[in-house]
Order: structure tokens, then sequence, then C-alpha cells
């Protein structure tokens, strides 16, 4: 047993080690930028570049706009699932599972091809189509963890019973969906909105192919022509996963706690 | 079931139907349509005529070494991420360590699989590029050259071991719960029936984990093989792995063939498809022993 605890803490130990050090020497580079001695002029330098600012801002948007428009996408159908047509769920589930299998390029290889200004839905043709078109593209990489997040929020509450309930109160299908299930899954549809906030946020290939100026390219470019500052990014860029990921375990703590409640 | 005849439950089973149209006209339009495009431009000519020759013609040196070391990174990103995430899977769920390794490890897993892409390519130029931080300290203290050895981070090696950083949290995610599912009653009645520990882990542990192991480890093949941003950023152009001959392909035509562009990507759906339906079966088997 004590041989056994040994190789434990040396696992743990050479883990420590693998993903520290990388992190370490991130910020350490991150603050070398003036000679002689550490500062944070890398991180100011990033911070009041106007390009950052605004490629940042528009991440920002595409990932607002890919939760709210996802959402409304994925909360309808997983509820119309479970409700009316659960011998379609394992299709729904391997569908949304497909962006899993596909990867990234590919699918955005076939919109540039299918979609171009010459075809007959020409997103490609104009700034709107094309920022249209990259949301989603953005909707299409983050469904498998918003419907996975939505459908197991699901699982736990009687869908059946409290649409039937509202019906019998005379409950219009808006209200049976905005007013009853949206917010009995919000556990759910936050922890979807954060996964895929902390994936849309710096994601390259879609961005850059469909040539927006979005914050993933925006991080290439400054790795091919800064020294310093991408460390800085790399570390705000972890930083926002943290946050990311510890909200999601914050809303998952509150859903659990909301749910026991008599 | 015999609907045919009546009018009303008609009306409903269309209702039903109208419900999840919007999902079906939204996966149609952004991932199948898409998708089956390029599979089927992949069997035609320029002039649309029905061919081999874009399949034949991935055989040829260039793509064959970018298919090959694509493979070569994926597989051994997906071996090392798989034996480290093991024993460190083993270490927090068997090990007998404090609580709070386990909840702070998967926590930091939790954000670490999800930290890919362009930053991960700049947190490893910061620490093993020239003049990184494990670079620099290996000279100034040991008067050891990392770069006189031949290591490049710019290079197959250089690349699993960036991969690696978010293939070991992915399969200590998947695998904890697995090894979780390793009841001690096993453990104690093949102890009683005077089994070694070896014993144990190659009659009863191994076997009943090795559908979780194998088929994880397919998803993070099928998942460092279809990533593209953090090896650009690291390496730009240089490193010819498949994604990036895609890229530059989508980009310049570089192959100069359109529909040689729709072999290539044919060529890693089948791929990814291929590891991600073995994952699927096997996860299946695995599921039996975790109920």
């Amino acid at each position: 047993m004590k041989m056994s605890k040994f190789f434990a803490w040396l696992a743990i130990a050479v883990g420590i080690t693998y993903f520290f050090v990388p992190l370490a020497g991130t910020f350490e580079f991150s603050l070398r930028m003036r000679r002689a001695e550490y500062s944070f002029d890398a991180y100011g330098s990033v911070f009041s570049d106007v390009q950052f600012q605004q490629t940042f801002g528009f991440s920002m948007l595409m990932a607002l706009f890919t939760i709210v428009f996802g959402m409304l996408l994925v909360v309808p159908t997983a509820y119309w699932v479970r409700l009316r047509l659960p011998q379609m769920r394992p299709f729904v589930e391997f569908v949304t599972l497909m962006p899993l299998v596909i990867p990234a390029i590919v699918i955005v290889f076939g919109y540039l091809r299918l979609y171009n200004s010459a075809s007959y839905i020409p997103f490609t043709g104009s700034l709107l189509g094309t920022n249209i078109l990259l949301v989603m593209s953005y909707i299409t990489l983050s469904l498998p963890y918003m419907y996975r997040s939505v459908d197991t929020a699901m699982r736990t509450i009687d869908v059946r019973t409290l649409t039937e309930a509202a019906e019998i109160l005379g409950a219009k299908w808006p209200t049976i969906l905005f007013k009853c299930i949206f917010p009995n899954v919000m556990s759910g549809v936050l922890s979807g909105a954060f996964i895929t906030f902390a994936i849309v946020i710096g994601e390259f290939t879609m961005a850059a192919l469909l040539n927006r100026p979005a914050f993933g390219p925006y991080l290439q470019l400054v790795g091919a022509n800064k020294a310093y500052e991408p460390s800085a990014l790399a570390i705000i860029a972890f930083a926002i996963t943290w946050l990311s990921m510890g909200l999601i375990q914050l809303v998952s703590r509150f859903g659990k706690l909301t749910q026991s409640r008599p | 079931m015999s609907s045919a005849s009546s009018p009303l439950i008609d009306r409903r089973t269309i209702i039903d139907w109208l419900g999840i149209t919007p999902f079906l006209i939204f996966a149609l339009m952004f991932l199948i349509v898409p998708t089956l495009y390029l599979v089927s431009g992949a069997f035609f000519n320029a002039e649309g005529q029905f061919t081999f020759q874009n399949i034949a013609d991935l055989f040829t040196p260039t793509i064959m070494s970018a298919y090959w070391i694509s493979i070569k990174v994926s597989l051994a990103s997906s071996l090392g991420g798989a034996l480290i995430g093991f024993f460190l899977a083993w270490a927090i769920v068997l090990g007998g360590l404090p609580s709070w390794i386990r909840s702070g490890l998967l926590t930091f897993s939790g954000v670490a699989s999800n930290f890919a892409g362009v930053p991960l390519a700049f947190a490893f130029i910061a620490t093993l590029g020239r003049t990184g931080l494990v670079t620099v300290l290996l000279r100034d203290w040991f008067g050891f050259n990392l770069y006189s050895t031949g290591f490049n981070l710019l290079s197959f090696f250089g690349l699993t071991i960036t991969y690696m950083f978010f293939q070991i949290p992915l399969m200590v995610l998947i695998l904890t719960p697995a090894l979780d599912g390793l009841k001690k009653e096993w453990r104690e009645a093949s102890e009683i029936l005077g089994a070694s520990n070896w014993q144990y882990w190659r009659m009863i542990g191994l076997p009943i984990l090795w559908p979780s192991l194998l088929g994880t480890s397919l998803l993070l093949f099928a998942n460092a093989f279809g990533a593209i941003a953090t090896a650009y950023a690291l390496t730009g152009a240089s490193l010819n792995i498949v994604p990036i001959l895609l890229y530059a392909q989508i980009r310049g035509d570089v192959l100069h063939n359109p529909n040689l562009g729709y072999a290539l990507a044919l060529g890693m759906i089948v791929i990814t498809g291929l590891s991600n339906v073995l994952y699927i079966w096997l996860r299946m088997r695995a599921e039996r022993w975790q109920k």
C-alpha cells in the first residue's frame, strides 16, 4: 500500500510539473518586456492596442449572438424531442455530436464552397451575410456542448407534467417555453453558454477562413509579429478560460441547490 | 398507430414534426449539406465527370507525408496523453491521496482541456522556445543547450508535447468515472483468492478498463487530428500536416486542383469518423460496468 501511495504522489508530481511549467514560463516571459527588470509592460501594451479592443469586442459580440441564437435553437428542440418525439432522440443526439467528428476546417471549407457569392444563398457576398455565417459556424461548433448541458438539465425536471399544468392554466406555447421551460433549465443554459463563450472567444479557424476580424486571428497575427505580447495574451486567454469554467461550476452548484428545494 | 385514416392525429403528427423543423433546417444547411458537398465533390473532376482520380491523387508523396505526419503526431499525443492521463486518474481515484488533490486536478483538467488553439502555442514558445524559460534555465544553471541536442519545438516532437497539454486533461476527465466504477469488492475478492496486485490489474482491472482506455485514446486521436490553430500558430506553415495543407489549399489552391482539396477533406472525415465510431462502440461496451 505504501508503494502505491508513492507512485500516486509521483504521478501527481509529474502532472503538476508538466502543467505548471508552461504556465509559469509564459507568465515569466510576459514580464520580461522591460530590460533587466520584471514589469507588466506587455500587458499594458496589449490592453492599449486598439486592434485588441476591436477584435476582442467583435468576438464578444459574436459569442453573445452565438449563445442567444444557439439557445433559441437548442432549448425548444431538446424540449420538443423530450415531449413529442422521443423516437427522434438518437437521431438528434447523433446530429449534435457530428461537429466533434467533422473537423472545423472541413465544415468551414464546405461553407466557403456552398455559400460563396456566386451561389444561390450568397452568405459570403456581403459583410452581414459573412457575420451571420460566422455565428452559424460557431453555433455548429458549440452544438455538442449546448445540447448536452441543456438536455442534462431537462432530465431533472418533468417536462410533461410542467407542460400539462401550464396548459390547464391556459398558457399558450410561448408562455410555456419562456416562462416554464427556460427558467427551469437555466443552470444548463448558463453552463452551455459559458463553455460556448470559452470556445468562441479565441476561435481561429472559422474566423480566419471567413476573413472576419475576430480575436483568434488577431492572436495569431500578434504571435507572428511581436515578442512579449503573445505571452501576455496567453495568460489573459488562460484567465478567461478559467473564469468560464469557474462560472460553470458555480452555476451547476447553484442549480443543484435549487433542485433539492422541496 | 393506424393514424392514416384519422385527420385529427394527422394534424398532430404534422405539428410534432414542425417542432424540430428549425433544428433540421439548421443541421442540413450548416452541417450535413456542406459536408456532403465536399464528399461528393471528391468524386468529380473539374469538368463535372465522375472519377476516382482525386482519391488516387491523394497517394502522392506530398499529401501522403502530410497524412503520415498528422497520424504520427495524433497517435503519439493520444498515446502519451492516455498513459499520463491514466496514471493521474489512477492516482486521484485509487492512490489514497487527500481529496483536495482530486477536486483540484479535476477542476484544472476542465480548464486545461479547453485551453487550446493559438494561446497554447504561445505558452509553449515562451517555455520551450529558443528564449523560453526552460531553455534559458537549462542553459544558465546546468550549461545544457537544449537546442544543440536537435530538439526543436517546431517539429513533430514539439507539436506532440504541446498537444498533450489538452490531451492529458481530457483523458483524466473521461477516465476518472471509469476508475470510480471499479468496485472495491472485486479487489477484495481477488485478494482473498490470493491474487497479487499485478494479477488483479492484469486479469480484472485492465480487462474492465480497456474499452474506456482504448476508446478515449481514439477520441484523443481524432481530437488532435482535426486541430489546426495550435499547429498553425506554433509552426506557421512550415510543418506539413493535413489541416495546415487543407488550410493552404482553401486559401490559395496550392494543389492546383479544387477537387483534390475535397478529397483531402474527405480523407480527414474518414479518419476522424472511423476513430469516433470506434470510440462510441467501445464506450457502449465500457458503460456496462459503470452502472
